[in-house]
């Protein structure tokens, strides 16, 4: 694994998200209200809709275009919709957020 | 010939009358009918489910204008008779006299109003209108009301202050609650129950003076000299009926207005009805002998046999969480035995009083699912000797059936009563049902079952899966999502009452599932905290839709549209080159006229927004809100200033009503039209608010749609003023957000409380219209800033990436 500093959790609001662009595609940087963070590639699998932008509750978040929802640990889609995000490692440390650079460079974010 | 007939009094009782003969015989009468209340016929009965909020106004109406006029029926509603003269058969009505060949008195009963000192007081009502209920509604937080009187009407009226956060006591002066229909143990559970709900009881307490301050009432004084302090005071005694008009008359007159099985009064050609009619000695409050009444008096009038029968009653409480039950007769009495149940651990009471082997009482407490088996016991007089054993265990108990609830109901003979207040039996409604009536509303409109006081509703569903089996599905009132199973109203309303002022409060308080809520409820519950609490709680980005969140419309491809708002769709050559250049600066792929006479540029990228903003704002443009649920556009036509039609500046009141309205966040969008003649240009008439300006001032029309649904407008007043036509428009606006479901248009919530309810507030009552303009004021005082400007200049980096990775990779 090489950890690659992307910016202070701060920078990214509870309940909310903020991108991230890679040389593999977006990828969405998400905090939940009890400070966990996760990163997931940024389109979703419907429609290509922008997760960065959907409303992030407990630890899922809903595609603004149609509410997909997806759960953020495993990237599934819940309920009725089936499909999956990729989802990347990412780990707080001194109040950075890190992301894991050889995730991001096997796995297409796009 | 078609007879002339006057009706006077539009309650249950001519409503159902004027039913039977427009179904009969249509065109037997040219009818007139008078109403003292300034409306036509709704269930009285549902009053108390108003009160706790659990229903408007709109539900509880049964006969609307339109169905009057269908049936051709001239309606003088809001004008009191003022001389019956049964000589030269005329009814003479404050706005002039009609004849008739037939007269139907249905005056219904005036709320008994305690002599005591101070009873003219401001503040001391009665329980008896939809005006009364209103001014029971607004008691919420903070307020203290004391209801004096722990009979059925003042028990709901209590309870439904309670749960709208006002601090009630109720007065009674017996020993225990509802003594005409409980015995002192089925009103000791009953009393538990409501003073868990918070209401304060005080029973063998005796008023002796109602005290007030500058006019208003202050407190009720009670025998010893303790004082209750209140700001209302409730007399919810009983009702004596209304019989000055038939006294008048010379009509024989009691207790009420006296008539024969035929309900023919002492002349020939005088009906009566309802709550006002003596018959036998007795007077009635309830509603299905009122009913009976109804269909004998359209019988008689149509020439065809019948005769009014009294029955023995049922009655129920229509408290939540409170079941109760009782019918027939249950004093205690020489030769009569008790059959008592008692589970103190599940509050459940049941006493059935036996006389001369049949059952001739009952009373129930917690469970009353039985009650209508009971009661056509009692009725049918039927001998109980074979079961009496196991009689109080109910009817699922008898011949040995299996403990399904559902057998309870099978087990009902075809002529059990289900509905009391219609007298429809199981038998109808399994014939409706079989018919093809396969939900309740189906059954409710072909059988009248459950149409009236709705405590059957529950036995309907369950003969409905009876016989339908698994082919119905009971339906659940719609809860706002799935991480609660209450429903938008509830939330509203628990907001209010429980003083909620922030989403975990709301999430814990009324249960959460989740842990913060979903994309469905967190919007709406933001929103409600917003509206309800402008002081105190914030907007919540988190919690909105991405367009509300970032100020602009997200399309299809993850881009943005910005749209800069035109004060009433005036421009001018300055703003129209900075909107080219910012065009032309941002690749703008689409500029395009939208059909709010804006200018929409579609395609930019969330980067650069704040930019194109920026540079937008330097010319003095701000966010036209195109995204929002808030005011978006107000739409004009030129008015005076140009068209040779034009009545007034229909296009300053453009300007002036979105210069006010801007920046306020509604349940849903809000869109504005102002056309300066009836020619109607700037298309008014289908806006949630649509002002048609005419020579002699202003009509002001309000819940018009032309999306979805396409419907007129509705008219709210005519003034003669522009500060008059924004002051109802303000007013009208701020009472949307304080009472509609998140995501109803405002033609979706006026149809659920009734025009009536919103002209009452707005247009007629002035302090309510004045304290309406003042909270949307103080509301503007917050949110009336230009986002635009805020996000380029404090969070412009938001809308950039977090990092990007590619570049770092270049080097």
């Amino acid at each position: 694994m090489s950890w690659i500093d992307i910016g202070a959790i701060d920078l990214v609001p509870l309940c909310g998200a903020r991108l991230l662009k890679t040389r593999a595609g977006c990828v969405a940087v998400f905090r939940t209200s009890t400070n966990e963070v996760f990163a997931t590639a940024n389109s979703c699998p419907h429609k290509g809709g922008p997760l960065v932008e959907g409303i992030v509750h407990g630890q899922k978040v809903t595609c603004p275009l149609h509410n997909w929802v997806f759960d953020l640990n495993t990237g599934l889609a819940q309920g009725a919709d089936e499909g999956r995000i990729a989802t990347f490692p990412v780990r707080v440390e001194a109040g950075r957020i890190l992301i894991d650079g050889a995730a991001l460079g096997q796995r297409s974010a796009a | 010939m078609a007879q002339k007939l006057v009706v006077i009094g539009a309650g249950m009782a001519s409503g159902r009358m004027l039913e039977h003969l427009t179904e009969t015989a249509p065109d037997a009468f040219d009818v007139t009918l008078f109403n003292a209340e300034p409306r036509g016929c709704y269930n009285r009965i549902m009053l108390s489910p108003v009160l706790a909020g659990e229903k408007s106004y709109a539900d509880i109406v049964t006969h609307d204008e339109a169905w009057y006029a269908g049936h051709g029926i001239a309606c003088r509603f809001g004008e009191k008779v003022t001389a019956i003269d049964r000589a030269a058969r005329v009814v003479t009505g404050e706005n002039g006299p009609v004849t008739y060949d037939k007269l139907v008195l249905a005056t219904g009963s005036n709320p008994v109003m305690l002599p005591l000192p101070g009873a003219d007081l401001e503040g001391v009502i009665a329980y008896r209108d939809l005006e009364d209920t209103e001014r029971m509604a607004r008691m919420g937080p903070g307020s203290h009301v004391v209801v004096i009187g722990g009979g059925l009407l003042g028990l709901e009226a209590a309870a439904g202050m309670a749960a709208r956060g006002a601090d009630v006591t109720v007065i009674h002066i017996m020993g225990h609650l509802m003594e005409r229909q409980l015995d002192p143990a089925a009103a000791y559970l009953l009393q538990k129950s409501l003073e868990a709900k918070g209401i304060t009881v005080r029973l063998e307490a005796k008023s002796q003076a109602i005290l007030g301050k500058d006019g208003h009432v202050r407190a009720l004084q009670l025998a010893g000299g303790e004082e209750l302090p209140c700001d209302l005071l409730v007399m919810a005694v009983g009702i004596r009926p209304s019989t000055a008009l038939a006294a008048e008359a010379r009509l024989a007159v009691g207790k009420g207005v006296h008539v024969d099985d035929q309900m023919l009064t002492s002349d020939a050609n005088v009906l009566a009805i309802g709550e006002c009619v003596e018959h036998r000695g007795a007077v009635f409050g309830l509603v299905a002998p009122l009913y009976d009444q109804a269909k004998v008096a359209a019988a008689q009038l149509l020439g065809e046999e019948a005769g009014f029968v009294q029955k023995s009653l049922s009655t129920k409480l229509k408290v939540t969480g409170c079941d109760l039950f009782s019918a027939g007769d249950f004093a205690e009495g020489e030769g009569r035995e008790d059959i008592v149940f008692r589970d103190p651990a599940m509050g459940v009471y049941k006493r059935l009083v036996v006389e001369d082997n049949r059952l001739i009482g009952a009373v129930m407490y917690g469970d009353t699912a039985d009650g209508s088996w009971f009661y056509g016991l009692i009725r049918d007089g039927s001998e109980i000797g074979a079961m009496r054993d196991t009689l109080i265990f109910g009817p699922a108990f008898q011949g040995g059936g299996s403990a399904d609830p559902l057998s309870a109901v099978a087990a009902l003979p075809p002529e059990a009563e289900i509905c009391g207040c219609n007298g429809v039996s199981k038998g109808q409604i399994v014939t409706a049902i079989e018919d093809g009536a396969c939900d309740l509303a189906a059954v409710r409109s072909c059988t009248k079952a459950s149409a009236s006081c709705g405590s059957c509703s529950g036995l309907v569903e369950q003969l409905l899966q009876v016989t339908l089996g698994d082919a119905f599905a009971a339906p659940a009132a719609q809860p706002v999502c799935g991480c609660t199973s209450l429903t938008h109203e509830d939330v509203r309303r628990l907001i209010k009452s429980q003083e909620l002022k922030s989403q975990p409060a709301v999430w814990q308080a009324l249960g959460w599932t989740t842990p913060n809520g979903c994309h469905v409820c967190r919007p709406a519950i933001n929103f409600y905290l917003l509206a309800d609490w402008p002081g105190e709680y914030r907007d919540d980005p988190q919690s909105r839709f991405v367009n509300e969140r970032k100020h602009a419309n997200i399309q299809k491809d993850g881009r943005f549209s910005v749209v800069p708002r035109m004060w009433g769709g005036i421009t001018t050559p300055d703003e129209l080159r900075a909107i080219a250049d910012a065009a032309d600066k941002y690749r703008v792929p689409t500029v395009k006229v939208t059909g709010g006479q804006r200018i929409d540029l579609l395609g930019v990228r969330s980067e650069d927004l704040p930019a194109i903003w920026a540079d937008l704002g330097r010319a003095g443009l701000v966010s036209g809100h195109a995204y929002a649920k808030g005011l978006r556009t107000v739409k004009t036509c030129v008015g005076t200033d140009h068209c040779r039609f034009g009545t007034q500046d229909s296009t300053g009141l453009g300007i002036a009503l979105e210069k006010r309205l801007w920046g306020s966040w509604t349940p849903h969008k809000v869109k504005l039209a102002v056309s300066g003649c009836p020619r109607n240009c700037a298309e008014a008439t289908c806006k949630d608010v649509g002002i048609v300006c005419v020579e002699s001032g202003y009509q002001v029309g309000v819940a018009g749609a032309a999306g979805m649904d396409v419907k007129e407008t509705e008219r709210l007043g005519d003034v003669a003023t522009e500060a008059e036509a924004i002051e109802l428009t303000v007013a009208f606006v701020q009472l949307y957000r304080e009472n509609a479901k998140y995501l109803d248009r405002p033609y979706k919530w006026v149809a659920k409380v009734g025009m009536d309810w919103v002209r009452a507030r707005v247009v007629d009552d002035l302090e309510e219209r004045a304290r309406l303009v003042a909270a949307f004021d103080l509301s503007q005082s917050i949110y009336q800033t230009d986002p635009w400007a805020e996000h380029a200049a404090k969070k412009a980096r938001d809308f950039a990436p977090l990092a990007d990775l590619t570049l770092e990779a270049a080097e």
